[in-house]
């Protein structure tokens, strides 16, 4: 197997020591030696400092949780005020040359695949944008070869007729690449590490272009030097340690946001559930309780992020979390390809909890005595 | 003679302004209301979109202050601006140019520029500055109407931390001088006022408060009484030391 801490020769290096530094820290992270103490300090400090937010992670940090809560939700109303963000993803394309153990658009899965022309695009957006959303995020799987940069290129030129904001989750790309999509009016880049731990990454990335863990890693900078305005950062919580892959999605983004202080920072909090390629060989260990744990960490080490809350979780969890801890909401989600104006030209990713559509979203936000916010963003390019 | 605050040539009885941003829009009206406030900021990136627009829930007879928030230099600043004067907002504008994602510190050097070019397309140019003198005065060199300090970080609720500075601002400068973030209480604003700043801006700390009619009712009485003390000539206040009783100066005699 390929070494996956080697670069292949298509994939840009640049100048960054963060990778490094994460991973140093994160070896030094043992969750089990905090105590009640050391978490009451950390729910009671002005400005959250490493060795908060290690505690705030902590199994002693479970039986806090209601203060830490407490703490969390003031964070949230004093950068957020009311406000909640509402937006929905489309998946244009669930092509994958990947080969990652756990996902459902795995290569070798067998599932029906599909991508979106660009009419089939358009009518999507459409719908979509008729609902009222004014935020989209678009996603493809992993292959260069059916989802080619120019394609994404295409859709983001498309999407850019009907929405505001515009962020792509797809492939790890180069710099100019990136700037490509830039100009063709995406703004926000996330790329999720799935699990900050080297041997676990390899484990779980056999095979396929994903395998290469700095590569991956660095996009986010990539990104931010291409031109894009904001980066998210996220684990998927339950493939490794989830309190030291949380540890390690904060500290990452806490440096990024050191190095480019201009760039807007955002987490998403996915946790294992059932997928297409669901064999059961992973242990998921991350329950709602620490689902919660982890989100509210997050809101404490770095208030000002925003964070979002993914419809993998039931209705019930996602209401009680926004204003909690996340600022932002998925409404009208489906994890096929298209699926808006159309029926699914391609099977889903994994199972969503959460199927309400953008009115019902907006209801709920506003019977929680909190605001539906659609727009919060004025494109410059 | 009435108390008005004066900015661009246009005179105010309050000197309440409302920040928007963190509130529920079915609540706006009632909080204009109780806070008596004549103006009203409006960040233009939430504005005309989506199921509900900002503009249906501010009374017409508010003064609209669009925000540049969102811009990172100058000349997105002044994109914005433009943008709001298209989408009918009026003449005014507040300037926040923010670089830093973390503590929103505005950058009064971009500033500056963006003032510079503003004011000559006839905008009422308000920005949003950390306190410093030198940069002050080049914005109101630039053609600033007036000079929002803050008093704290933006959402931070610590009040006048930077209040020797907004004084010098105060103190030196001759424009309305208006405190924009930060306030936390009405205490705070009313120190403000007693200060001598010409108005005071507060958003998250109404916008977060249990009973967010009642709060912008008590920050307009605050801001009221701090202005009537300022107004007033606050009396003698008792430094660390008693005043000596015996005058220091009584052994002088009249004498060459």
């Amino acid at each position: 197997m390929k070494d996956h801490m080697v670069y292949a020769s298509n994939m840009e290096s640049i100048e960054s020591n963060i990778m490094d530094k994460v991973l140093a820290r994160t070896k030094e992270y043992d969750p089990s030696i905090y105590d009640e103490s050391d978490v009451k300090k950390a729910i009671g400090t002005d400005r959250p400092a490493f060795e908060d937010y290690k505690a705030l992670l902590s199994p002693a940090a479970e039986s806090l949780l209601e203060e830490i809560a407490a703490r969390a939700k003031k964070e949230t109303r004093r950068y957020f005020g009311n406000s909640v963000s509402i937006f929905t993803p489309l998946y244009i394309s669930n092509h994958c040359d990947n080969h990652c153990t756990y996902c459902g658009f795995s290569r070798n899965n067998d599932i029906v695949r599909g991508k979106l022309s660009r009419d089939e695009m358009e009518d999507e957006f459409k719908a979509i944008s008729e609902t009222g959303l004014e935020e989209i995020l678009i996603l493809t799987g992993e292959s260069r070869t059916e989802s080619g940069v120019e394609y994404i290129g295409d859709s983001v030129k498309t999407a850019k007729k009907y929405f505001s904001t515009i962020g792509v989750e797809v492939y790890p790309m180069n710099i100019d690449e990136y700037r490509y999509l830039n100009g063709c009016g995406a703004d926000f880049v996330s790329v999720y590490q799935e699990t900050y731990d080297p041997d676990m990454y390899a484990k779980y990335h056999p095979k396929g272009p994903k395998r290469v863990y700095p590569y991956r890693f660095n996009a986010q900078e990539r990104a931010i030097i291409g031109g894009m305005r904001g980066v998210s950062f996220g684990s998927l919580l339950g493939l490794g340690d989830f309190r030291k892959d949380a540890f390690s999605t904060g500290i990452h983004a806490h440096l990024v946001q050191q190095k480019y202080p201009h760039a807007e920072i955002s987490f998403s909090v996915p946790r294992m559930r059932p997928h297409n390629n669901d064999n059961g060989e992973i242990h998921n260990n991350v329950r709602e309780r620490q689902l919660l744990q982890v989100l509210l960490a997050y809101r404490i080490f770095m208030p000002f992020a925003s964070i979002n809350i993914s419809s993998r979780e039931r209705s019930a969890f996602r209401d009680n979390i926004i204003g909690l801890a996340a600022n932002k909401i998925s409404a009208g989600v489906k994890v096929g390809v298209g699926g808006h104006n159309k029926e699914e030209k391609g099977d889903e990713q994994f199972v969503i909890s959460d199927p309400r559509d953008v009115s019902e979203v907006h209801t709920m936000i506003l019977q929680r005595g909190l605001q539906p916010v659609y727009t919060d963003y004025i494109r410059m390019m | 003679m009435a108390d008005e605050l004066s900015i661009g040539g246009r005179r105010f009885n309050s000197r309440f302004i409302l920040g928007s941003g963190k509130f529920s829009l079915e609540f706006m009206r009632r909080v204009i209301d109780n806070g008596g406030a004549e103006m009203v900021t409006l960040a233009l990136r939430r504005a005309n979109a989506g199921k509900e627009n900002i503009l249906d829930h501010i009374p017409k007879d508010i003064t609209l202050l669009p925000n540049t928030s969102g811009a990172r230099n100058a000349q997105e600043a002044v994109r914005i601006a433009r943008l709001a004067r298209d989408l009918g907002c009026g003449d005014f504008v507040k300037i926040e140019v923010i670089n830093d994602s973390k503590y929103l510190l505005p950058d009064n050097q971009e500033t500056i520029k963006a003032i510079e070019i503003l004011s000559k397309e006839g905008f009422i140019v308000m920005p949003y500055m950390y306190p410093d003198l030198i940069a002050a005065r080049r914005m109101a060199d630039a053609g600033a109407a007036a000079i929002m300090p803050l008093g704290a970080p933006i959402g931070s609720n610590k009040g006048l931390l930077t209040r020797d500075f907004i004084k010098i601002l105060v103190d030196e400068v001759d424009l309305p001088i208006i405190v924009d973030a930060g306030i936390g209480r009405p205490s705070q604003a009313c120190e403000a006022m007693e200060m001598g700043v010409s108005a005071v801006m507060a958003n998250t700390a109404i916008a977060t408060s249990n009973d967010i009619a009642m709060m912008s009712k008590a920050f307009k009485l605050a801001i009221e009484a701090g202005r009537k003390a300022y107004l007033a000539g606050l009396g003698r206040v008792l430094e660390k030391e008693a005043e000596a009783s015996s005058p220091l100066t009584g052994f002088l005699e009249d004498r060459s």
